[in-house]
């Protein structure tokens, strides 16, 4: 059989294609060839597949090999096709079934003695298989556990290339090799997610961060330095509910994407992302002008990107953040592809109120001028401010309130979290049939509109009157609403009140009024 | 060098042989020019093919079609146009062939033959 194919996976961000690898042989003089767009690392596989099978033991023909990949158009990277390629050729030749290899997808790429070596990404490439109706997936040893996360895939981990062809009907004399391990990468592991016990008083702003992850709100913390803002912060994940399958499923595959290991399976627990305010917009949005990899607002979805000291942060890079707060999603351009990642994130930002940070702190003074602290607070802009829904101050914690806290222990985490986790079942339940989950995602026209969640009456009329003085914009009374709506499903009661509604128009101004 | 003349000697009778045995007449061998050499000119029905003839004892050097590189390619089609001119010969249409003798000293000798291979 001159002409045999198989197919691999070719990513482009986390959406995958299958790509149909063919073998051609000739009877021309040895040669390799690989068409159909590879980049240099695709390309390179020339050399490395014919010396992998001859190392291996399953050596390939002396004839000239065509190897097309199509569709030929589509841009494909990296060195995940090998193994794909190998098998190609050897069905080509005869020495393996084309049968076979038709129905399996191959993943991985080969080192020159013949071994199969892991590969980033095999999560979302796998499941790209999987919905592209392919139920077998034939994987590097080292991935075979990241691969059967998958569900519906049968999933052949080999331990080399001989390995592989024996098991597609190969007449090769087995030859035991040690599996290539896992690369051991320096993972910086989960942020110790302390308990929400742990903070003392600030009852206003552990308020504030249970209505953030009961609603999914965005969180503005501003406060002094040693106030708790950061502490506050990391409680964030410790309090959101459990991720589900789907959800559970895609922060792996970006993960795996990223090459970050991924111990113990799927977590169902929110990611959390702090990257340090000297990153630049392309470690936030991810980048890379080959293989586009994840940045840090890609890593937090379906969990929280925490942003510490957000005044810090280059202007440029804080208002990166606005096109995937507003579609959910961040798309990525480069010259021969657009990859589009998922980023449905809870943003939380910290900031000191100056760059002394001691403005409004009581029996200290401020050395900052006034014009030093607008443009301090100015660097976060109006259009990323106007975003979030929660912006509360966070002071510092007074003897008095630390004696207080003490004699009257703070929630818990686990309280925190049931809590949550029974307000998002009745928005859930209240916006069943819509696309939206949380009340944070609600859009505002259709909240006073088709939803018929506008309280009405009395309930609002603080509110009303803030928008007639011109306290607030149209934008801000829909975000209000939503937040009242947030408070109201935490107290379990059917409809915002005019109590939660000045809550949420004080969580809403705390820091301006 | 000696041992490495004979042993292409030894290759291209064994190849002389397998062309015969596939009902090809052979035309010339071993022809020069200042060009340089070609290892058989035959004739396949109309064809008039120059086989390039690469005779190993083992595998360790690599596979004989491998040291058949573009260059040498390149040289055989200008020394197959040289062979028609200087023979004066009609000829239709040219092929050129290569053939592989794997020839180990203690066992039976391996033929491979391509075809049209430029």
């Amino acid at each position: 059989m001159p002409v045999a194919r198989t197919r691999s996976v070719a990513l482009l961000g986390l959406a995958g294609s299958i790509v149909e690898v063919e073998a051609d042989l000739s009877s021309q003089l040895p040669g390799f060839v690989i068409i159909g767009l590879p980049d240099a690392a695709l390309g390179e596989a020339r050399e490395r597949v014919r010396s992998a099978a001859t190392n291996a033991g399953c050596p390939l023909p002396q004839r000239k090999l065509t190897i097309n990949l199509s569709p030929a158009a589509l841009p494909k990277h990296g060195s995940g096709f090998d193994l794909a390629i190998a098998l190609a050729c050897l069905a080509a030749s005869g020495d393996v079934s084309v049968e076979s290899i038709d129905r399996v997808v191959h993943l991985g790429e080969l080192g020159l003695d013949g071994r199969l070596r892991p590969i980033d990404g095999i999560l979302p490439a796998v499941l790209a298989a999987a919905r592209a109706g392919h139920d077998t997936v034939m994987v590097p040893e080292a991935n075979a556990a990241e691969a059967a996360l998958v569900p519906g895939v049968e999933v052949i981990g080999v331990a080399s290339l001989l390995d592989a062809a024996i098991r597609h009907g190969g007449r090769f004399d087995e030859r035991p090799v040690d599996p290539v391990p896992a690369l051991a990468r320096s993972d910086a592991g989960p942020v110790a997610v302390g308990d929400l016990a742990d903070v003392a008083g600030n009852h206003e702003a552990v308020d504030a961060l249970l209505t953030a992850a009961a609603g999914g709100h965005h969180l503005f913390l501003l406060g002094p330095p040693g106030a708790g803002k950061t502490m506050l912060a990391s409680r964030l994940p410790g309090i959101l509910p459990d991720l589900d399958a789907d959800a559970a499923l895609e922060v792996a595959s970006i993960r795996s994407l990223s090459g970050l290991p991924l111990d113990g399976g799927l977590s169902s627990r929110p990611p959390f992302e702090a990257p340090h305010h000297t990153a630049s917009a392309a470690a936030m949005v991810g980048g890379g002008s080959r293989v586009i990899r994840p940045g840090a607002v890609v890593r937090a979805s379906h969990g929280v990107l925490f942003l510490d000291e957000a005044p810090e942060f280059p202007a440029s890079v804080l208002d990166v953040l606005r096109q995937p707060l507003e579609s959910g999603s961040i798309a990525i351009h480069r010259a021969n592809a657009v990859a589009s990642f998922p980023a449905r994130f809870q943003l939380v930002i910290a900031a000191n109120p100056c760059p002394c940070g001691n403005a409004g702190v009581k029996d200290s003074t401020c050395t900052c001028t006034p014009m030093m602290r607008r443009r301090y607070l100015a660097r976060i802009s109006g259009p990323l401010l106007d975003r979030i829904d929660l912006q509360i101050p966070v002071p510092r914690i007074t003897a008095a309130s630390l004696r207080m806290a003490g004699e009257q222990p703070g929630m818990t985490s686990v309280e925190a979290r049931r809590r949550v986790v029974e307000a998002r079942a009745v928005a859930h339940e209240r916006l069943r049939g819509t696309p939206w989950r949380t009340n944070a995602e609600m859009p505002g026209p259709w909240l006073r509109g088709a939803g018929r969640l506008h309280p009405g009456g009395r309930a609002t009329a603080s509110l009303d009157y803030s928008l007639e003085r011109g306290g607030i914009t149209m934008r801000g009374y829909d975000r209000v609403l939503k937040t009242a709506w947030t408070l109201a499903d935490l107290d379990g009661v059917t409809a915002p009140d005019a109590g939660h509604v000045g809550r949420a128009l004080l969580f809403r101004k705390g820091i301006t009024a | 060098m000696a041992h490495n003349a004979e042993l292409g000697r030894r290759g291209e009778q064994l190849a002389v042989d397998h062309l015969l045995g596939r009902g090809m007449e052979v035309l010339d061998r071993n022809w020069r020019c200042r060009l340089g050499e070609i290892d058989i000119v035959a004739r396949d029905g109309h064809d008039t093919v120059f086989v390039e003839v690469k005779t190993r004892t083992t595998h360790d050097y690599g596979h004989p079609f491998e040291s058949i590189t573009p260059v040498k390619l390149a040289r055989l089609r200008r020394l197959a146009i040289a062979w028609c001119e200087a023979t004066d010969a009609a000829v239709s249409r040219i092929r050129i062939d290569a053939v592989a003798v794997l020839a180990p000293t203690e066992a039976p000798a391996l033929i491979e033959h391509l075809e049209g291979i430029s």
